[in-house]
């Protein structure tokens, strides 16, 4: 005897919803909790693919009404000008208002020091907080994904943050159905993360179906790198190349946006959404692990950073 | 970077699957989470690095899968699980959500939160150990908050000799207790985490079992319900009112649907007002649809300007719940200070929040023995218990039972927004007349 009932295959039930649809369907509802639900919500926003599908869903779910959140941008100062490009004119193209928050302004204010390894991810959280505060948001939409790394994987839809916008692990919250607890203090917040349960390849399956633009830095083109801890890094002026780098013309793309001082290339050839799907079904790395230099820093850089204060 | 058609597949996988993972420290649990993860090529080359780079700062010989799973510095440090994470993996024909929850007693409520949204729930035994409290535990938490698949993997076969036996006498064991708590399916798997067999890849050992992989039957399972068995639900979310020379007239009710389906030309009731109109267009997020159903986001408009806002439900007219200010309900306590008679309380139900008071808590349950304990005066954490609450204003609440959605509420401290504890309305295991007659026997008549 093996069982008392067995199930059959009914996927071909005409109102089953596509793991896609699935996926829209919960964060346009967690979009909705929060409009319905707080004060001053903000839309962290850098121009980069997992913000631009936020901004995308938010559209649909307030749709024929504008979007009721204002955006943020913290700004390391280290921009791949493609990609600010873009944020200003999807900024405009739907009149949306944009809060900066500069890291460049607090390291010439002399209220935040540079690293010797010129990395300015790290220094994001200050400003972060800081805008937080000074605008009393009291809720900030992020786009972090659970699949992303293992203490993201520990993390709530809703996650309470205290006056210092730190993060405990052990006082979450229990988060039961689909009933999220915003309920905070005044200067207490609320990080709300609607694509906690998509994975890299949701994102992009997301993008094509829905014929979302993105910035073309995430699409194969020549461009001038150097090599740096195994990852293909752009030149600039935030420090690279060293004298001992030398700088070569590769086909690459990014996985990922972010400070161009720790934000690795690949080597690619995917110039179309199909090609950039393949690539990431087939790929044998993770998408933090293949760029993302600031996560290697020790075995819990991302749970340490989040303690402080980081989306 | 070539493209293996095999990983290229996962890309036309369709459906989506949550499910919940459930065993003690030692059986395994992490062990079977690594296999299914690995074999379905999830587990990548830097996650995979990483983990033995750890194991081997530690002094292990070979990589502990339990570092993929443990994402929390004090976890890795104490080697246990203290908090549920959410696992990401797709095969060719389905994706998955998995909700990878703590064995250990005291976690209750975390096992809990990872059951509230699974479709099915895997329950891990030792096969040289058997039933054990813990199993119940397990089963009884998976009835509570009526996950409608359970699976028992009866794991550690390869140290049982593979005997039929063993497996069926556990299978037999466990399914009778979990019939009578009211589990609609249970399906028994003998699998050997460690070795592989019957996780992914079908076991040579016991060709004397005929029935699926842990894999397969997690693929095959069927996860949408029969929307004509649902009452159809819709708890309104947000007012969208554009009021723009484009939309000068444009007012639609955001929401999820919740349960069942809704069409144009339907008339609806709006509770708790009692109110009747006519859904004159349902918006799909961008497009204009003639029907949706649970869980699409849509938009609803109607043919009458009544007032309607955040928190009011949407029922069809002929298939509209009771309202009621009186809430029976068992409850899950999840927060460390302790619920009591008397309290004031605030109750989330679907978008609606009211104020409310405790006015009894009839019995509490262990789930141990699942003996019941008469006025308790208050439930702490990782108690359930029987609760009588009185509402400020009516609510529209469905049996537990009947609609996941729309009969779970939570109770939370209107001091500091603490979560207290988890609610289902209505009554708690599926009660049929063989039940009631372990009920007394048992002593517990929940």
């Amino acid at each position: 005897m093996t069982t008392v009932a067995h199930a059959h295959d009914t996927t071909d039930s005409p109102f089953a919803l596509s793991h896609l649809d699935s996926l829209e369907s919960e964060a346009v509802h967690i979009f909705r909790e929060v409009a319905g639900e707080f004060e001053r919500p903000v839309i962290l926003f850098s121009g980069g693919k997992d913000s631009i599908v936020m901004l995308h869903l938010a559209l649909k779910a307030f749709a024929p009404a504008p979007v009721p959140f204002t955006l943020l941008h913290v700004d390391t100062g280290h921009n791949f000008p493609e990609v600010i490009e873009y944020r200003d004119r999807v900024v405009a193209q739907h009149g949306l208002r944009l809060h900066v928050a500069s890291v460049q302004e607090y390291i010439d204010a002399g209220k935040l020091r540079e690293r010797p390894d010129g990395t300015r991810n790290p220094l994001q959280t200050v400003p972060l907080t800081e805008a937080i505060q000074q605008h009393r948001f009291d809720a900030v939409f992020g786009g972090g994904r659970r699949d992303e790394e293992k203490a993201r994987a520990k993390e709530r839809v809703f996650s309470l943050r205290d006056e210092f916008s730190q993060w405990d692990p052990r006082r979450q919250r229990p988060e039961l159905w689909q009933l999220y607890n915003g309920r905070h203090a005044p200067g207490e917040h609320v990080r709300v993360f609607p694509l906690s349960n998509w994975t890299e390849l949701d994102v992009w399956q997301y993008i094509a179906r829905e014929g979302i633009e993105l910035p073309e830095i995430y699409f194969a083109h020549e461009r001038e790198v150097f090599a740096r801890n195994g990852m293909w890094l752009t030149a600039g002026e935030w420090g690279g190349p060293k004298d001992t780098e030398t700088v070569e013309k590769r086909l690459i793309r990014y996985r990922t946006v972010g400070d161009m001082s720790c934000t690795g290339a690949v080597d690619s050839d995917a110039t179309t959404l199909d090609a950039v799907i393949a690539e990431i079904a087939a790929s044998r790395l993770t998408e933090r692990g293949a760029t993302r230099a600031d996560d290697k820093m020790s075995e819990a850089a991302m749970e340490d950073r989040k303690r402080e204060g980081y989306f | 970077m070539s493209t293996s058609t095999e990983q290229f597949a996962d890309v036309s996988a369709t459906t989506l699957l949550r499910f919940a993972t459930a065993g003690s420290v030692d059986d395994g649990k992490s062990t079977l989470v690594g296999r299914l993860l690995h074999d379905s090529k999830s587990v990548l080359t830097d996650q995979l690095e990483a983990v033995e780079h750890a194991s081997r700062s530690r002094g292990q010989e070979a990589p502990d899968l339990a570092l993929l799973t443990d994402g929390l510095r004090a976890e890795r440090e104490q080697g246990i699980t203290i908090d549920v994470a959410y696992r990401y993996f797709a095969t060719p024909r389905r994706r998955f959500i998995l909700a990878d929850t703590p064995g250990h007693v005291q976690y209750t409520r975390n096992m809990v939160t990872g059951a509230s949204t699974a479709e099915l729930a895997v329950v891990l035994v030792d096969a040289r150990n058997g039933v054990v409290e813990q199993t119940r535990r397990h089963a009884a938490v998976a009835a509570l908050l009526r996950v409608p698949h359970v699976v028992l993997a009866v794991n550690k076969m390869d140290l049982v000799d593979y005997q039929e036996p063993v497996f069926a006498a556990i299978a037999e064991e466990f399914t009778t207790y979990a019939s009578e708590l009211g589990v609609p399916e249970i399906t028994a798997i003998p699998i050997s985490a460690l070795a592989g067999d019957n996780v992914v890849e079908p076991s040579a050992n016991m060709d004397w079992y005929g029935g699926p992989t842990v894999l397969e039957h997690l693929e095959t399972v069927p996860v949408s319900h029969d929307l004509t068995a649902c009452h159809a639900r819709f708890p309104v979310q947000y007012v969208i009112r554009p009021q723009t020379a484009e939309h000068p007239d444009y007012r639609g009710y955001a929401g999820q649907i919740a349960a069942g389906a809704f069409r144009v030309g339907e008339e609806i009731t709006v509770l708790p007002s009692g109110r009747k109109s006519t859904i004159t267009g349902i918006d799909a997020l961008g497009e204009s649809v003639d029907i949706a159903w649970a869980p699409q986001s849509v938009t609803i408009r109607l043919a009458d300007d009544i007032d309607i806002s955040r928190g009011d439900l949407l029922a069809p007219s002929g298939d509209a719940p009771a309202t009621s200010q009186d809430v029976e309900a068992t409850v899950c306590h999840v927060a460390d200070q302790p619920l009591a008679v008397g309290q004031r309380v605030l109750l989330k139900h679907t978008t609606r929040t009211v104020k409310a008071i405790v006015k009894d808590i009839p019995s509490r349950l262990t789930l141990d023995d699942l003996s019941q304990h008469p006025n308790p005066g208050q439930l702490v954490a990782n108690d359930i218990g029987r609760v009588v609450v009185r509402t400020a204003e009516p609510l529209a609440l469905d049996a537990y039972a009947d609609s996941r959605r729309t009969g779970s509420f939570l109770l939370i401290d209107p001091a500091d927004g603490t979560t207290l504890a988890a609610g289902m309305a209505g009554e708690s295991f599926a009660t049929t007349k063989a039940v009631a007659a372990v009920d007394e026997e048992e002593g517990w008549d929940f």
